[in-house]
């Protein structure tokens, strides 16, 4: 059986049902507990779980994700909610040079099964320091694995499989999905990390996307349906280790692919996909991959500048049709 | 002479202190022949340090420093064979080759590490002890790091949160006085540094580092309160480094004099010194473990010299837990 749940209802009942299964598992974060939450993931999870496995922290990313970690390494499994991924940039010291580096530093004696999840990326008018998306920058870090889901049904099943992996996982969300409504079976159900969906299938060309971005490449591909173009859509759901089969396969029979998302275009989650493609199917492709991120500049307050940074469903169709040769 | 502790007690601190000695001199001595690379800190001068916390702690509490981290390695248990083959690189070194000088671990011995960035083990450590209160045991955590850690704002983020939280953990700041060629005068005005406790209400203590009574009574009373869920305890224990700060450090920031003086105050000599007084060794009985101890020393290098390399594929074993990590190899 399936209801239709919001996301952020998702996200709960995963960290609800692992935690009921294992009692080494606990909450802890800024305004997780007596709050429901920020934007009120984990509501009602006090109540459940009481103060020992639902903590509310002080402003102090640093030193709670150090705590976590360190607690990782000695028999529990903690996740840890930062408010946005933003502010966890202050914690990159415990998740870069510590959690990512337990299992090897020590030769495979100590590791690090946690989770640090949030929302990510942008979030409407919030300026440069509230609308930064981080994917590309964690998917850099041998040790950690880095998923970035699109809607509730990925959320539940990856946020499951997150919390049940026995190495550091970096959990992407994003504020203005919480509400999305989606649907989730009643059944306990677990996706597999490391694994791409084909969110829709098409001939012409392959949209490859994450996170909220989802939204603009399956709005570009309805748009271009109009058009007679049919695009196969791409939802990575995990970006480290990143499932390039899926996509070599569809460029293989659509041999055109777009890539959209949020990140800065420098060293991107798009900039190792167009290595991996060119590599591994240079003599299928029958057009230059193209991409579209946020711009290359800090994100400003004012609407329109908003709209000009982000990636839309406008500019996701041009590409596609310059890389069809429809339009130059 | 009278003392509160035994003859066994001072054969043990004279024992487990010569061995860090003359492990960190001969690993001084490969360094100098390029055996061992890398950066390399020596725990020359601070044994008393190691020694008065293992008289107090129980084996299965918990450990972890920073990079300067050999001495309280070997005194928490780990065999000398295994941490100079570490410092060689070897595949039979405590971390199988993989962690070198400053990340030496023992899941065995409760050992955490061996961790390189400064002060980035205050918060590990915490957490350490935070897993045992989640799990109601009655273990504790020592939690080492020197006066430069101590300027880093981890430190205060940490203490207040284990204060918060009532965590099982001791604080322990060896402060040598010199982060890296940095005094502490020219890093802060508070040159207590146990004083920076009192702005959480954490209990802490200054101590004489040179002297294992001294650090054993500190730590007993420490170590008491956390296993009592008392909370935490920050200690601040005054030491000395007679080497630079690393292998490449020739310590120009500081007098021959100042060196000088705190030799005399060696924590081996005056153990040695009571040991003698209280008739509780003979000459020959001292000679005996002088000999041991160098047999060790001699026995962890020829060790490490016979041991192989680590296998090429190792490269990519040990990054994740998962064995079937599928790595960008091209």
């Amino acid at each position: 059986m399936s209801r239709i749940i919001p996301f952020r209802q998702a996200l709960r009942e995963a960290m609800q049902e692992e935690m009921r299964r294992d009692d080494s598992i606990f909450l802890m974060g800024e305004e997780v507990a007596q709050y429901n939450g920020a934007y009120k993931v984990s509501q009602g999870m006090l109540d459940e779980f009481g103060e020992r496995r639902v903590i509310d922290t002080p402003i102090a990313e640093l030193g709670f994700a150090a705590i976590a970690v360190g607690a990782s390494s000695n028999g529990t499994r903690p996740i840890v909610e930062f408010m946005t991924w933003n502010f966890a940039v202050l914690a990159l010291d415990q998740i870069l040079n510590h959690a990512a580096k337990m299992v090897s530093m020590s030769g495979g004696q100590f590791s690090c099964p946690i989770v640090f999840r949030g929302p990510n990326g942008s979030a409407g008018q919030l300026g440069a320091q509230h609308s930064q998306a981080f994917e590309s920058w964690y998917a850099n870090i041998p040790g950690l694995k880095v998923i970035s889901v699109s809607n509730p049904y990925d959320a539940k099943g990856l946020l499951k499989s997150a919390i049940r992996d026995n190495d550091p996982v970096v959990f992407m969300e994003s504020e203005v999905m919480y509400g999305d409504e989606g649907e989730v079976p009643e059944e306990e159900y677990l996706i597999p990390i490391g694994k791409a969906r084909i969110a829709r299938e098409g001939n012409d060309v392959t949209i490859v996307s994450f996170n909220k971005m989802m939204k603009v490449a399956l709005g570009a591909a309805e748009e271009l349906a109009k058009e007679g173009i049919s695009a196969e859509v791409i939802d990575l759901r995990t970006i480290r280790p990143l499932d390039w089969e899926t996509i070599v396969n569809s460029v293989k029979k659509t041999n055109r692919l777009v890539i959209v998302e949020e990140q800065w275009p420098f060293a991107s989650v798009s900039s190792e996909i167009s290595y991996r493609v060119q590599k591994e199917a240079f003599d299928y492709l029958d057009a230059p991959i193209r991409r579209i991120t946020s711009a290359d500049t800090n994100m400003h307050y004012a609407p329109n500048l908003v709209a000009a940074y982000l990636p839309d469903v406008p500019r996701t169709v041009k590409l596609v049709k310059e890389v069809m040769y429809l339009v130059k | 002479m009278q003392t509160p502790f035994g003859k066994e007690t001072y054969l043990y601190w004279y024992e487990i202190m010569l061995l860090l000695r003359r492990f960190e001199e001969k690993t001084g001595q490969l360094y100098g022949m390029q055996k061992i690379r890398g950066f390399c800190h020596l725990y020359i001068g601070q044994e008393a340090v190691a020694a008065g916390t293992m008289t107090a702690i129980r084996d299965d509490d918990n450990m972890i420093t920073a990079y300067r981290d050999h001495g309280l390695a070997i005194a928490k248990g780990m065999s000398p064979k295994e941490c100079m083959a570490e410092l060689y690189g070897k595949a039979t070194g405590c971390t199988k080759g993989k962690g070198g000088s400053m990340h030496f671990f023992s899941k065995e011995k409760r050992f955490f590490g061996g961790h390189g960035i400064v002060g980035g083990q205050i918060g590990l450590g915490a957490g350490i002890a935070f897993a045992d209160m989640y799990h109601n045991n009655d273990r504790v955590t020592v939690c080492y790091f020197g006066d430069g850690a101590a300027r880093q704002g981890l430190l205060h983020e940490t203490f207040n949160m284990a204060m918060l939280w009532n965590l099982p953990v001791i604080f322990v700041c060896e402060n040598n006085y010199y982060a890296m060629g940095t005094s502490i005068e020219r890093t802060s005005k508070t040159l207590d540094i146990y004083r920076l406790a009192d702005a959480y209400d954490m209990p802490a203590d200054s101590v004489d580092g040179m002297s294992c009574e001294e650090v054993h009574k500190a730590m007993e009373r420490a170590v008491r309160r956390a296993r009592e869920k008392g909370g935490p305890t920050f200690l601040e224990v005054k030491t000395y480094r007679y080497r630079g700060h690393s292998m490449s450090d020739p310590a120009k920031y500081r007098t021959k004099e100042e060196v000088e003086e705190y030799k005399d105050k060696d924590p081996i000599n005056q153990v040695l010194k009571t040991i003698m007084d209280n008739k509780w060794a003979t000459e020959a009985e001292i000679e005996a473990i002088n000999e041991k101890v160098r047999q060790e020393v001699e026995e962890s290098v020829q060790f490490a010299e016979e041991s192989p390399w680590p296998d090429d594929s190792e490269l990519y074993k040990d990054i994740y837990v998962d064995e079937n990590y599928p790595y960008i190899t091209d």
